[in-house]
């Protein structure tokens, strides 16, 4: 059956969403492949709750890759753009060409003529950047080497989508008429002489980036002072709509010119404003894309022909997954890199739909064809995210490749202290020693960390503090203190562990992030265990207490009594927190604790240290 | 049960070898406690209750500081402010330290003779001192007759023997009670 009215298709596509990103996150399958598995569900082909206006829907869902593209931008500064230029332009060509050769010579081998493979392999060298750059944020990959290699090729495959499509129709067997491909978006330039055409396309890019960087900014602020906040969310969606109209105008990608939008306003100060108001609109529609994608693949299609669908999604898999892996490695990557890297791009894209359209208007090939490659992207595409999924708990489990890993450059530099961890907390502690002549070795397990610190002339050393070995070589045999200012509390009780176990002379200091990793390093036997924010919150306790009227000696006394005794109360703590009811019953004597501690202080309970009674005949007479 | 308690107050302990080697004898002495003030609380926060409790284990109290402008440094008056507490150490039911023996080792920039009316500071070691012998005196102590130091940032390795021996005797009459006094405790 299937629903009629909007409000019956609305309900159908939100249950099937909700349904299918609470499934997806308990079976730890990631959000993206619960929405395609839920699509194909509720498709044509399987309960068909719904039908054929699927297409259309998939069509207006495509706006939410559009939105994404944005989000993107906007958390890319334009500086590390430029930076990753060699990435687009070398390894993104590489892949395309590399990919359309290989699939179409794979195409020609099947007996296809040297048109319709060189179509197919154009088609089928696009990746999804919907899927690919949703799957990878979900397991936080986006920042490693593999995402970012991944996102320069994705950038790169929008950019070729344009000649791609200008080319397919000269493939074709009969001749079509220019613009034919798309919905008259183009038509208007049909006129034009041939050579205005780059140059519109160009102006509209430059266009773009000028208003954003000069006009977009005081609007903004217009918008912002009527302190209507629908007026802002009105004014982002409008600026996006407004990117992609005249993208599609001129012709090009419409996900690319919001891209570009979002580089440009990466650094003005509504980004975040921008950022919160795009990206609910944005997650929706690209839940309902993935639902589109989903409902697209024909069952009915794969059922008749298994095996060439099948047989056709693995080669395409495993040519251009080959290919890719062969290119990341070929640049040096480190294998687990490369594979996450090749199992993300592996598969075709949701370009391919659009030009797959394109090429059977254009009789470039058959309508069998046609149906096989719509049933080959669709379910390769289906299978990214549990390719990535799996390629990624594969690099994560196997075992680490000595040759790949960095190597550790750690030397004795015969420091009395070694620290580990070098961020915001190890740092400061690093120089505090240092303005008093002590040095120390300094260890961090994060290799951008390490580079950036080098160039700001720390002597930094790479290295994972949590193997013996690489103890034993900064020193530790000699050193008396290891500060361990990690953020990870799990990498840190192992190397509080190594540390007891091989250098049992250590005294070791460890950084707590909370109250609970506090208690998780007392229970292990620590004692010098220090809250981060423990400090920084008094101090803004005794300064609210000032402002408040509070002498400062006495607000900052009362801090410093207050540190005593959370300390105290922590350590009494620690005992009950694996008894919820001892716990409990501890933490409610917790104010018995802070007054035994606290009033104990001449300043703040009932005895008087500086100032005896003022009563009677007793001060002023012995008062010394 | 250790007899004497040291006291003992410099703001810049490394810098101070007199001190140093001071400090070094009273460890070393027999029946005496050794109390590093500004050790144990860098941040000035005294915990009071701590303090009293080490002053009722001793006999005789030691203040060994440097005689900074003709007084202590002031981790030592923060501590008489908040230890020697009315109810406790004077006043209606003060006499915990009733008794006990106050005094004081001081090592003191400028010469012996500089400490009279002849010499450049005027006033005798013991007249400088005053508020600390009649401190003693309201409690109910005695006080001893301070040990100086002279011309501390002077002395070679040879006089610094000398004075660590002389120390070392003081503490000891200290604790045995056989140390001259320039104010005995009532009786």
């Amino acid at each position: 059956m299937a629903f009629e009215s909007f409000f019956a298709q609305a309900f159908m596509y939100l249950t099937a969403a909700l349904l299918a990103v609470l499934v997806g996150k308990r079976l730890g399958i990631g959000a993206v492949l619960g929405y395609l598995v839920a699509g194909a569900l509720i498709g044509p082909s399987c309960l068909k709750w719904v039908g054929g206006e699927s297409e259309q829907i998939t069509h207006f869902a495509e706006f939410g890759v559009v939105m994404m593209l944005f989000l993107v931008g906007l958390e890319l500064q334009p500086s590390h753009l430029w930076s990753m230029r060699k990435q687009i332009f070398g390894l993104g060509s590489l892949q395309v060409v590399g990919s359309t050769l290989v699939v179409a010579a794979m195409a020609m081998a099947f007996g296809l003529d040297w048109k319709a493979a060189l179509a197919i392999g154009m088609i089928l060298a696009m990746s999804s950047t919907a899927i690919v750059i949703q799957s990878l944020t979900e397991r936080n990959l986006m920042r490693t080497e593999a995402g970012q290699n991944s996102f320069a090729v994705l950038l790169f495959q929008d950019l070729s989508v344009i000649p791609i499509m200008a080319l397919l129709p000269l493939l074709a067997g009969k001749p079509v008429a220019a613009g034919h491909h798309s919905d008259g978006a183009v038509a208007w330039m049909e006129s034009w002489p041939v050579w205005t055409r780059p140059l519109a396309t160009i102006g509209a890019v430059v266009l773009i980036v000028l208003v954003a960087r000069v006009a977009v900014r005081p609007f903004f602020r217009a918008i912002a002072q009527t302190r209507q906040r629908e007026a802002f969310t009105a004014t982002s969606l409008l600026l996006i709509i407004a990117v992609a109209l005249l993208m599609t105008k001129v012709g090009l990608s419409a996900a690319l010119g919001t891209f570009v939008a979002g580089v440009v306003l990466a650094n003005s100060e509504y980004r975040h404003e921008l950022e919160s108001d795009i990206e609910p609109f944005k997650g929706l529609l690209l839940g309902l894309f993935f639902l589109g994608v989903g409902t697209s693949i024909d069952f009915k299609h794969i059922a008749s022909h298994p095996g060439t669908v099948f047989g056709a999604s693995a080669g395409l898999l495993l040519l251009k997954g080959g290919l890719l892996f062969g290119l990341a490695r070929w640049r040096a990557n480190p294998s687990c890199s490369a594979l996450v890297f090749a199992s993300a791009l592996a598969a075709g894209g949701e370009f391919a739909f659009v030009l797959i359209a394109l090429a059977t208007g254009a009789e470039v090939f058959s309508a069998e064809v046609e149906h096989t490659l719509v049933a080959v992207v669709a379910l390769t595409m289906a299978a990214t995210p549990l390719l990535i999924m799996a390629s990624h708990r594969f690099s994560l489990s196997g075992p680490p490749d000595p040759k790949e890993e960095r190597e550790s450059d750690v030397r004795d530099e015969g420091a009395s202290v070694i620290i580990c961890g070098f961020g915001r907390y190890g740092h400061a502690v690093g120089r505090l020693l240092h303005t008093q002549g002590i040095e120390s070795t300094v260890l961090d397990n994060d290799p951008e960390q390490v580079d950036t610190l080098r160039q700001l002339g720390f002597p930094v050393f790479y290295g994972d503090a949590g193997r013996p070995d690489l103890l034993l070589t900064a020193g530790a045999a000699r050193a008396k203190v290891l500060v361990i200012a990690l953020r990870d509390p799990e990498i840190s009780l192992k190397i509080v562990g190594v540390a007891r176990k091989h250098f049992p002379h250590l005294q070791i200091f460890l950084r707590a992030h909370s109250r609970r990793e506090a208690y998780d390093y007392l229970e292990a036997g620590e004692e010098r265990v220090y809250r981060e924010t423990l400090d920084s919150s008094l101090r803004m306790g005794s300064d609210v207490m000032r402002m408040l009227g509070m002498p400062a000696y006495t607000a900052q006394r009362a801090a410093k009594l207050y540190r005593k005794a959370d300390e105290t109360f922590v350590r009494r703590m620690v005992a009950h927190r694996h008894n919820r009811a001892t716990f409990l019953s501890v933490a409610r004597e917790s104010q018995v604790i802070f007054d035994e501690v606290m009033r104990a202080d001449p300043l703040q309970g009932v005895d008087e240290g500086w100032i005896p009674p003022a009563k009677g005949d007793t001060k002023d007479d012995l008062v010394p | 049960m250790p007899k004497v308690l040291v006291v003992f107050a410099h703001p810049a302990f490394h810098r101070s070898r007199v001190n140093r080697a001071l400090l070094a004898t009273a460890k070393a002495t027999a029946g005496v406690t050794v109390h590093d003030l500004y050790e144990t609380y860098p941040d000035f926060l005294i915990d009071v209750r701590d303090e009293q409790k080490l002053l009722e284990e001793h006999e005789a109290v030691v203040i060994q500081h440097p005689f900074f402008w003709y007084s202590s440094p002031a981790l030592v008056k923060e501590w008489l402010d908040l230890v020697l507490e009315y109810r406790w150490a004077y006043g209606e039911g003060g006499d915990k330290l009733r008794g006990k023996i106050l005094a004081q080792a001081i090592s003191a920039g400028g010469p012996e003779d500089a400490y009279r009316r002849e010499g450049s500071n005027f006033f005798t070691v013991r007249e400088l001192l005053a508020p600390y012998e009649q401190t003693a005196r309201l409690c109910g102590m005695g006080y001893a007759e301070a040990f100086a130091v002279h011309g501390a940032n002077h002395i070679d390795s040879a006089e610094l023997t000398g004075w660590t021996q002389r120390y070392g005797d003081w503490l000891s009459a200290l604790r045995d009670g056989s140390a001259p006094l320039w104010l005995a405790a009532p009786h």
